[in-house]
């Protein structure tokens, strides 16, 4: 029996360690040095917001692995020897495999800031990180504040996360304006306005100079580039993104580059072992895509598709029409399709924006200008339905059809306030169209004859 | 490796602390309750209708103002900060302790009535004659335990329900369902109930009287509505009464399939009932203690399921009882009763098993088929067994273990006393009758079901976490499968707390309603297909 060794039992390693036990019998070993059993990441930051207890975010009970035959060795691999086709686990034991899926996950970026390692200072991507917040920031009696440094999705949740405990949090972001490289904008400019009404200190087009250790080796303060203001502060958060989690594999001759190499089947350039997740760097990105995309729903995907090449199935990897998700404090995120920020904007790529005249809602379509096709959309505390804009995204809709289709892709709760009419009226003004809303029908959404 | 609040605070979102309004609203809430407990230790109060008014206030207003002061200056939103930290809703100290206190109420509420002063054919002492003034002036009685009970259960549904509202006032699916609770507590259980107690006797109902009746309590969660006291009570009340008949047989056989068929059950669970209603608001500080493991899920379906045989086999027991033998006097005779009930029951049966057979795990099959046998073969030893004896027991007997097991015990001792112990619906959700008929149907045969937005879960856990009835919504929304689920009440709570918005309650069209994907949207089309084609 075929021996599939899988490092990391995050999102990625799990759904290819699943669908491979519903293809197959082969024997299949997780290890991780992480935690014992398989969690959602995603979910820390409720663990200290105290929403969850950590048990709660383990999407299965722990008898599920015994009863799959999924053994899980809780291991920190230390070195891959491609030749004997073995791993070394804690500095002595050996593993063999016949197959091996490298899912390590990733490690929060450090750029050589001054300081970067001292006590009170982290990332925040693993169980360990969170367990390391508990000790860093415990209230706001031990913190009196905290400086994070990076404006993405983790720094934001970090300052959400903190915010609940009544600590002060100063907000780094060396963008003019949070996440402006991905949002257009009017989202970006939402989200700011947002962030500030949480009482949370944005520092915008800031950047971080030191930190500055105390006599103990804890940090004590920060000092910002540009102004050379010194923050007193008790805990730094480091989350300017995250890069693959590979420093075992330096002499392993398997291709690194940003991270794993992997051809469109997930192969490494060593036969047998493949690489999934937010550890996996595509030779060419696929469509819009980034070569590495650390997103918990494209390891999934990953995960899915490495089980049916290992299965005797060998498929490449093609994810679909992207999407994904995020919550901003109390705004929740979606997107289907491409909307890039003004930065990344394509030639052909226009936009249409509406915001709502004062709740914190927004929406922003991209269509192409010349072929008038609808390109993607960004919703700002509007539920869509994936299926309707997949579908959409597939069948190439002009960008008309799907303004006026709208109420089809709603996915607010029942009894909401609907906004197609309004979003409408400000897209008939700006482009000169006189569109009329449909009403919503079960028929075209579930496509019923 | 955390910082779980070890302190006795009561209420507050540690580390967070509560404000000085919120502790004065406190103590003015606990004074209300303070008037009450000394009522209850005889304290005489000279103005009765003044101290239960000045109680009931301080009580709401106490709780309304602490809630106010809780989300006042915040953003709307979900409100679950340090859930997990508070002794009072993490199974803590304090957990047990108002278990216990609650617990303790109801067994007093329930078997020793007279240490709250009832007192039979004569004036109410202790905390219900203070409650004398507000019955009379409802019903012209004077206050029974029930009154006190039906009236503290409607303040406690008032003042949570402000909460409520304000906790999710974002959301205008839990707004309005929370009026609507509200709405049926206070006019259909409280109050008609009481004006219509103040008929009895007089010439609409041409001199007959009423039985107490909560018009939206239905059997079989109104076991006893059937019985021949109130079907007498019934018929004595010229049209009034018979139409009151009617409504009931209709509401068991018409209104609540059609509804359920329409909304699912939530229609009743999470927007009508009394039980509901209590759970939602007040207890829906303990959502999060219902357990989710399958292995509460299988005692759940044995243990809800048993209720249900055991209220049919008592109803049926009971009716028979009073039926007579003649066809001449009246069509309905003992016999032909017995046939009816095996009649339909057969009817159901067979219509599951030819139809709905595929939809049926494994378990529940086994379940319905033994159950089935059951009700059949005591029916059999009817024929068998002599006048008196109905069944293999004593009617009156069968109804009295009913009343005190699952009646007294489970809804009200258990049930709602052990809220900070297994969570706001352990009763609808093990005990209930009438939700494990409606959730028969619902399963089987309605268009209600949450949908799951397409590939967007992040398997973080907040659906389930926060599911009264305990049902691993994440089991399903990972899977990118819609949730059908029996027991699921449509509180609406799992779509809430969902940071993705992956989760959408609905009606829609039977086709497709269970839909599962085994490789979930996103992924190419050809691996979707292949999958989903085993």
């Amino acid at each position: 029996m075929e021996n599939i060794v899988i490092i990391g039992n995050g999102i990625a390693g799990v759904s290819a360690a699943r669908h491979i036990r519903k293809l197959s019998d082969k024997r299949i070993i997780i290890v991780s040095a992480e935690t014992d059993y398989f969690f959602s990441r995603t979910a820390l930051m409720y663990v200290y917001m105290g929403h969850m207890k950590f048990e709660h975010t383990q999407p299965y009970e722990n008898w599920f692995w015994e009863k799959n035959r999924i053994e899980l060795v809780n291991a920190f691999v230390n070195k891959v020897d491609t030749e004997n086709k073995a791993l070394t686990l804690d500095g002595s034991r050996t593993l063999h495999y016949d197959k091996l899926i490298l899912a390590t996950g990733s490690k929060p970026n450090k750029f050589g800031w001054p300081g970067q390692d001292l006590h009170g200072v982290q990332g925040l991507y693993s169980k360990q990180d969170l367990d390391l917040l508990e000790v860093n920031a415990p209230n706001k009696e031990v913190c009196k504040r905290a400086v994070i440094v990076g404006g993405g999705l983790i720094g934001i949740e970090l300052a959400e996360m903190l915010r609940t405990r009544d600590i002060p949090v100063t907000f780094l972001v060396r963008e003019s304006s949070f996440w402006n490289g991905v949002l257009p904008e009017g989202e970006s400019q939402m989200i700011n306005e947002h962030i500030l009404e949480h009482h949370i200190d944005l520092r915008l087009a800031t950047n971080l100079k030191e930190i500055v250790s105390d006599e103990n080796g804890k940090v004590k303060s920060v000092i910002i580039a540009e102004t050379g203001e010194e923050l007193p502060c008790d805990m730094v958060g480091l989350t300017a993104g995250v890069t693959p989690n590979m420093d075992f594999l330096k002499d392993s001759g398997i291709e690194l580059g940003r991270g794993i190499k992997v051809n469109r089947h997930l192969e490494t350039n060593i036969p047998d072992v493949y690489a999934i997740g937010d550890c996996a760097e595509q030779h060419e990105a696929i469509g819009n895509r980034r070569p590495i995309e650390a997103v918990w729903y494209t390891g999934r995907m990953m995960g899915e598709t490495v089980a049916q090449t290992i299965c005797g199935n060998r498929i490449e990897y093609k994810p679909g029409h992207w999407f994904n998700s995020a919550k901003f404090l109390d705004i929740e995120y979606q997107t289907y399709g491409w909307v890039f920020s003004e930065r990344g904007m394509k030639d052909y790529e226009a936009h249409f924006h509406w915001r709502h005249s004062s709740e914190k809602l927004c929406i922003t379509v991209a269509y192409n200008k010349e072929t008038e096709q609808f390109l993607g959309i960004n919703t700002f505390g509007i539920r869509m339905r994936h299926e309707m804009f997949d579908r959409w995204l597939t069948q190439e809709k002009d960008v008309n059809y799907v303004m006026q289709h709208l109420a089809d892709a709603n996915f607010d709760p029942e009894f909401y306030k609907h906004h197609e009419s309004a979003i409408l009226s400000k897209y008939n003004s700006d482009r000169g169209t006189s569109i009329k809303p449909k009403k919503k029908s079960f028929k075209r959404i579930f496509q019923l004859t | 490796m955390s910082t779980y609040d070890r302190s006795m605070a009561l209420t507050g979102q540690p580390p967070k602390e509560i404000n000085l309004n919120q502790k004065i609203a406190s103590i003015v809430g606990m004074l209300g309750l303070a008037i009450l407990l000394l009522a209850t230790f005889n304290v005489s109060f000279p103005n009765k209708a003044f101290w239960l008014t000045l109680s009931l206030v301080s009580i709401s207003g106490g709780t309304i103002w602490f809630s106010w002061e809780q989300y006042k200056g915040k953003y709307p939103g979900i409100k679950n900060d340090g859930v997990w930290f508070k002794s009072l809703t993490n199974l803590g100290f304090w957990g047990w302790i108002a278990g216990l206190a609650i617990t303790t109420f109801y067994v007093i509420l329930y078997f020793f009535p007279e240490y709250l002063g009832l007192v039979n054919g004569g004036d109410n002492k202790g905390v219900i004659g203070l409650f004398d003034p507000l019955s009379k002036a409802l019903s012209g009685n004077p206050a029974s335990q029930w009154f006190v009970y039906g009236a503290l259960y409607t303040v406690a549904i008032l003042a949570f329900g402000i909460k409520f509202m304000w906790k999710y006032r974002h959301n205008r699916y839990e707004r309005i369902r929370t009026m609507s609770v509200m709405f049926f507590q206070t006019s259909f259980a409280f109050l008609i109930p009481e004006f219509m107690a103040r008929l009895n006797g007089s010439s609409v109902l041409q001199g007959g009287s009423l039985p107490f009746l909560d018009l939206k309590n239905i059997w079989p969660l109104n076991y006893y509505n059937f019985e021949s006291y109130r079907i007498k009570g019934f018929l004595s009340s010229g049209d009034i009464g018979f139409a009151m008949l009617i409504f009931a047989i209709l509401s068991v056989f018409v209104i609540t399939p059609f509804l359920t068929y329409k909304f699912g059950k939530r229609w009743y669970c999470s927007w009508v009932c009394g039980c509901g209603g209590l759970a939602e608001t007040i207890g829906d500080p303990f959502r999060q203690l219902s357990d989710k493991s399958v292995k509460a899920w299988k005692i759940e379906r044995w243990v809800i399921h048993s209720v249900v045989v055991f209220v049919t086999l008592m109803t049926t027991a009971v009716i028979y009882s009073y039926l007579g033998n003649d066809t001449s006097k009246y069509w309905l005779t003992k016999t032909t009763f017995l046939l009816g009930v095996a009649a339909l029951l057969t009817l159901v049966f067979a219509w599951v098993m030819i139809f709905k057979r595929d939809q049926l795990q494994k378990d529940a099959k086994y379940g319905a088929i033994g159950y089935f046998v059951i009700i059949i073969s005591l029916i059999a030893i009817h024929f068998f067994s002599g006048e008196g004896h109905v069944f293999l027991f004593k009617s009156g007997a069968l109804r009295k273990n009913y009343s005190f097991l699952i009646g007294s015990i489970f809804s009200g001792v258990i049930g709602t006393g052990f809220y900070p112990i297994f969570g706001n619906r352990a009763w609808c959700r093990f005990g209930c009758p009438m939700a494990a008929m409606m959730g028969f149907q619902q399963r089987l045969f309605s268009k209600f079901r949450i949908t799951t937005n397409g590939g967007q879960c992040i398997s973080c856990g907040n659906c389930s976490t926060y599911c009264e009835m305990g049902i691993d919504v994440r089991a399903y929304a990972q899977k990118g499968e819609n949730i059908v689920r029996s027991s699921c009440v449509g509180c609406g709570i799992c779509s809430a707390v969902c940071p993705r918005g992956v989760l959408k309650l609905e009606n829609g069209p039977l086709q497709g309603r269970i839909d599962s994907n085994q490789v979930l949207l996103g992924n190419d089309v050809d691996l979707m297909e292949l999958v989903n084609s085993k």
